[in-house]
């Protein structure tokens, strides 16, 4: 069973990766429960139980405003993600909810192939299973850097 | 020898500004590493007051925090005395760092090298090995540790933001603000406890300078950040403008919330449809509450040369610009609440703080833009920047289409540098 689960969150992970990757945007949010938190923020916050983060987000709707702002409203050099995921580790399974941990590393491929390490860090999960898929009810993306280059358009 | 000597020759020699006016500014300010050398020693170590962190974060006896001013890395430290003390983060011994951490707290500051000990207020007071070892080595008996340490700055703090001075001669920091600057910082933060909601830098691949230059251009706002357009979130009903001190280099950029026409344009807006035909899915992040007495939503106050504080709605944030050479710039931002906000209070400063910092919705533009002009003006360093909108003065204007406090800040930033 715990083998199922982590290669069903596995599963799940790489295709959010994708999405973002592959300029799917609009299918990101859709990962995420109606009632969700996504949070991208700093190692260094994190561990100080600071609050704030680069984006902040408590309702799917608000990813959905992310994705609309970032295709008709933001100025930005474009550019891709290639992200590269570990393993889930499962910390904890309750009933129809999971918590688990992942890796991450994302590279930013720009328009003229300047190719950088843009973040690494981890994804701190909370998912909601259903049936043969999972969503996230949770997911705070903890950079482990704290300096983050030029601007952050594209989610993590 | 010194027949030889020329302007190619000296090291400290300035090219000349090329015009008279503030009209035209040469791009090889962008550029010039000798420019950037002076603005260490005119503006970073000179007779100006730079922004060194928050009181806040330095609450208790013992608490320090590294900073830095210009490419210098600095310690704020709070002593037994309640006070606080600023010194560089530079051992006298050989140079090394003193504190490695950011922040922490420390009965005194020990040098890993060779354990060169600080006090709280940088006096060194202790040297590794001082008197040798079995009656050999050490140093000579004429050394006399009050005679080295780490350059110690001035420290002034107003509502809760600490300042700092490598010039003995600098004015006090409330005659630096000036009249038009203290009672807008007052406005956002005096009488209130602040804390720390969370930090970020942004590394912006630009000059400092052109990134204070985005900060006091008021012109570009309504053009480059298009999210509250998109959204339609602009109200017709705003009024604003910019404030500039004398000097040139502070500057109050804000809008606010003209209460009759506000009235007026809910009528209007009854019969008129709109033509975007976009709209947020959770236009919550906008429901922010009323903090200030006054209608103003919007404060953007910059401290020459490299301090912003920012009200955006709700979103309280200070930004810290720090060179990191020619070509670089840290931009270090720091997201206040204050001791007796609500919960609901704090989740719309965290949703509004969305607006802002490298993923900002009306701020993400900044932190590429200056980058596109560095790049722009690459092959360009004899060309010249115009800086004309609203004239040639670098006064306050009820208008925002102007670029007077761009003007200003290189006023301010020629009678500094001696350009």
């Amino acid at each position: 069973m715990a083998q199922d689960v982590a290669s069903l969150i596995a599963q799940v992970q790489a295709a959010y990766a994708r999405s973002i990757d592959n300029g799917d945007l609009g299918a990101w949010p859709d990962f995420f429960e109606e009632q969700c938190t996504y949070k991208i923020t700093t190692a260094d916050n994190h561990s100080q139980g600071l609050e704030a983060g680069i984006v902040f987000a408590n309702s799917r709707a608000m990813l959905v405003d992310r994705v609309t702002s970032l295709r008709e409203a933001n100025v930005y050099e474009r550019h891709t993600y290639r992200h590269f995921l570990g393993q889930p580790w499962i910390q904890s399974q309750d009933g129809g909810q999971v918590r688990s941990e992942t890796s991450f590393f994302v590279v930013r491929i720009m328009r003229d192939g300047t190719t950088d390490i843009y973040a690494t860090g981890r994804y701190l999960d909370l998912y909601a299973l259903q049936g043969s898929s999972a969503k996230l009810i949770e997911r705070i993306v903890v950079c482990d850097s704290s300096r983050f280059d030029t601007l952050l358009a594209l989610p993590l | 020898m010194q027949s030889q000597a020329s302007a190619g020759h000296n090291p400290t020699e300035l090219r000349a500004w090329p015009e008279p006016g503030l009209t035209r500014v040469p791009y090889w300010l962008f550029q010039d590493r000798q420019v950037y050398a002076a603005e260490q020693r005119r503006l970073f170590q000179g007779p100006l007051w730079n922004f060194l962190c928050l009181a806040a974060e330095v609450p208790n006896v013992g608490d320090f925090r590294t900073t830095a001013v210009g490419d210098a890395s600095v310690i704020v430290t709070r002593d037994a005395d309640g006070e606080l003390y600023a010194f560089e983060n530079r051992c006298a011994h050989r140079g090394a760092l003193i504190a490695l951490e950011p922040r922490g707290n420390a009965k005194d500051f020990s040098c890993v090298y060779h354990a060169w000990t600080y006090d709280r207020q940088g006096n060194l007071i202790g040297v590794a090995f001082k008197d040798g070892v079995k009656g050999k080595g050490g140093m000579p008996p004429s050394f006399c540790m009050q005679d080295h340490g780490p350059r110690k700055l001035r420290v002034a703090e107003l509502c809760g933001l600490v300042f700092g001075s490598f010039s003995d001669t600098v004015p006090p920091l409330e005659e630096h603000l000036g009249e038009a600057i203290g009672p807008r910082i007052e406005r956002v933060l005096a009488g209130r406890k602040p804390v720390v909601l969370g930090r970020y830098t942004q590394a912006l691949p630009n000059n400092w300078k052109l990134y204070m230059e985005n900060v006091k251009d008021s012109y570009h706002a309504s053009i480059l950040h298009l999210f509250f357009t998109t959204f339609e979130l602009n109200r017709l009903s705003q009024r604003g403008g910019i404030i500039v001190d004398p000097s040139g280099g502070h500057h109050v950029s804000f809008s606010a919330i003209d209460a009759q026409a506000e009235k007026d344009a809910e009528y209007a807006k009854q019969s008129i449809r709109s033509e975007s035909a976009y709209r947020l899915a959770d236009p919550s992040l906008l429901q922010g509450f009323k903090e200030f007495a006054d209608d103003i939503t919007l404060q953007i106050l910059s401290v020459f040369p490299t301090f912003v504080l920012q009200q955006i709605q709700n979103t309280i944030a200070v930004r810290q610009i720090v060179p990191r050479g020619t070509h670089r710039t840290d931009l270090n931002w720091t997201l206040i609440g204050f001791a007796d906000d609500t919960p609901e209070q704090r989740l719309m400063r965290l949703k509004q703080a969305n607006l802002i910092g490298p993923a900002g919705y009306v701020s993400m533009e900044d932190g590429c833009v200056g980058g596109f002009v560095q790049r722009g003006i690459a092959g360009a360093g004899d060309e010249r920047a115009v800086v004309e909108m609203g004239g040639s003065g670098a006064e306050s204007s009820e208008s925002r289409v102007t670029e007077a406090s761009v003007r200003g800040f290189w006023k301010a930033y020629r009678a500094s540098m001696g350009l």
